[in-house]
């Protein structure tokens, strides 16, 4: 247990997507203007990083490494290769039955998500994530523990750069500076403060 | 539609309408793999080549392709390019692809891909789709190499592994800004960089989108 709680705070601050890792950047910098939008952003993020993580994990482990085909009798298939192209339609796919499943049964989050769940499939936070446990080997379970981590420091991250945002309305800032320069050199300064994180280990 | 120059088209994304400064895509690579400036080259031939090769393909089955359905023919095409890319690059390149992990993968989510796609190359002949392309890989790689050349030479003093500014530990003048190598310092710098450009371009600045007022408390005294 205590392996798994270290495995979701290191990846909340520790490996932040965001400020670590720079994953996700670009809807990171444009939906991060009001604090609300950014929370609902943050949990779609959250929770299509806990399920399309494990998934991708499962058909990484029993179809695409090297010989887990051996359940269905080809011990010498290799299919890792068709990695990228399988992770991206899994997580097209689980996006598009989450936005159906949430339409039909759950219809306040549904519309408190709204627009965000389609601009998901292009966050690279998402295929990030998945492509980190397959570099880093997790097992199932760690997977379900990366994915949540994940997804709660992008969370946490794009949440706490739009209440700055929010308050950088009030300042006089140089023209060419203004929106996106500033912006950048706002999350310059929250990732330098994130990094103080990395020395802590558990 | 009036007519595209190939040469508007080749070198208005490098400046003018650069993808990383203006159009604010494809920024998360842009950061990550700019420690170091060959490593930076490769992701930017890898991008390159990969943009140009999908608008182009994008292009040629343009007609073909059912609206309802692109974005998904789209991004099979791209990912199906990148797993040529990264396959390519654990074959002969084998280190520095493992520097890059994954970001060669990432190429996939890499807006600036998918954009060009979808906002050029569904509209235009193929020649023209290549050359955007490659105009817009080349932008990208631009800014990609400023930044990385800043962050090696300040961080290690080399630049592509050379010697530039001998450090301080080794008998030279330079001790280095270990911040350069940290992951901050890429905001900062594109933050300075999209500075400058809007300052030699200022059509680029943005609106405020409240209006100061000015300060006119008197004074007491």
């Amino acid at each position: 247990m205590e392996h798994y709680i270290s495995l979701i705070l290191q990846a909340i601050f520790v490996e932040n997507l965001a400020l670590a890792f720079f994953l996700g950047m670009c809807t990171f910098l444009a939906i991060s203007k009001k604090v609300e939008a950014a929370l609902g952003l943050g949990i779609a993020v959250v929770v299509v990083l806990t399920i399309s993580v494990p998934v991708n994990n499962l058909i990484y482990n029993y179809v695409l490494r090297d010989g887990a085909l051996s359940w269905a009798g080809l011990p010498n298939m290799n299919l890792s290769f068709l990695g990228l192209l399988t992770y991206i339609g899994v997580i097209a796919a689980l996006v598009q039955i989450l936005e159906m499943f949430l339409d039909r049964y759950v219809p306040a989050l549904y519309s408190a998500l709204g627009v965000f769940l389609p601009l998901i499939t292009v966050n690279c936070a998402i295929l990030g994530a998945s492509l980190f446990m397959v570099e880093r080997d997790y097992a199932f379970g760690e997977s379900v523990a990366y994915g949540f981590g994940a997804g709660v420091g992008w969370a946490l991250a794009i949440v706490a750069l739009a209440g700055i945002r929010e308050k950088l309305k009030y300042s006089d800032v140089p023209p060419g500076l203004r929106g996106l320069g500033i912006t950048f050199i706002t999350v310059g300064l929250m990732s330098l403060g994130f990094m103080s994180f990395s020395g802590i280990s558990l | 539609m009036a007519e595209l120059k190939t040469k508007d088209v080749l070198f208005g994304p490098i400046l003018h309408n650069n993808p990383i400064a203006l159009q604010i895509l494809g920024i998360c690579s842009a950061l990550a793999v700019t420690s170091s400036v060959t490593v930076s080259l490769v992701m930017c031939a890898s991008v390159i080549a990969v943009t140009c090769a999908s608008n182009f393909a994008v292009s040629l089955i343009r007609k073909q392709i059912p609206s309802s359905i692109r974005i998904i023919v789209q991004m099979t095409i791209i990912a199906s390019l990148v797993i040529v890319v990264d396959q390519f690059l654990k074959a002969f390149a084998y280190e520095i692809s493992k520097q890059l992990s994954v970001f060669v993968g990432l190429i996939i989510t890499n807006c600036i891909i998918l954009g060009r796609a979808e906002g050029f190359a569904m509209q235009n002949g193929p020649w023209l789709s290549f050359v955007d392309g490659l105009g817009n890989g080349l932008g990208y790689s631009l800014i990609l190499i400023v930044v990385a050349t800043f962050r090696e030479v300040l961080g290690a003093g080399t630049w592509m592994g050379y010697t530039v500014l001998p450090l301080a530990s080794e008998g030279g003048f330079y001790v280095p800004n270990g911040l350069m190598l940290l992951p901050p310092s890429a905001f900062f710098l594109i933050g300075f960089f999209i500075w400058a450009v809007r300052i030699w371009d200022p059509d680029q600045i943005e609106e405020e989108e409240f209006e100061m007022q000015p300060h006119k408390v008197r004074e007491a005294f």
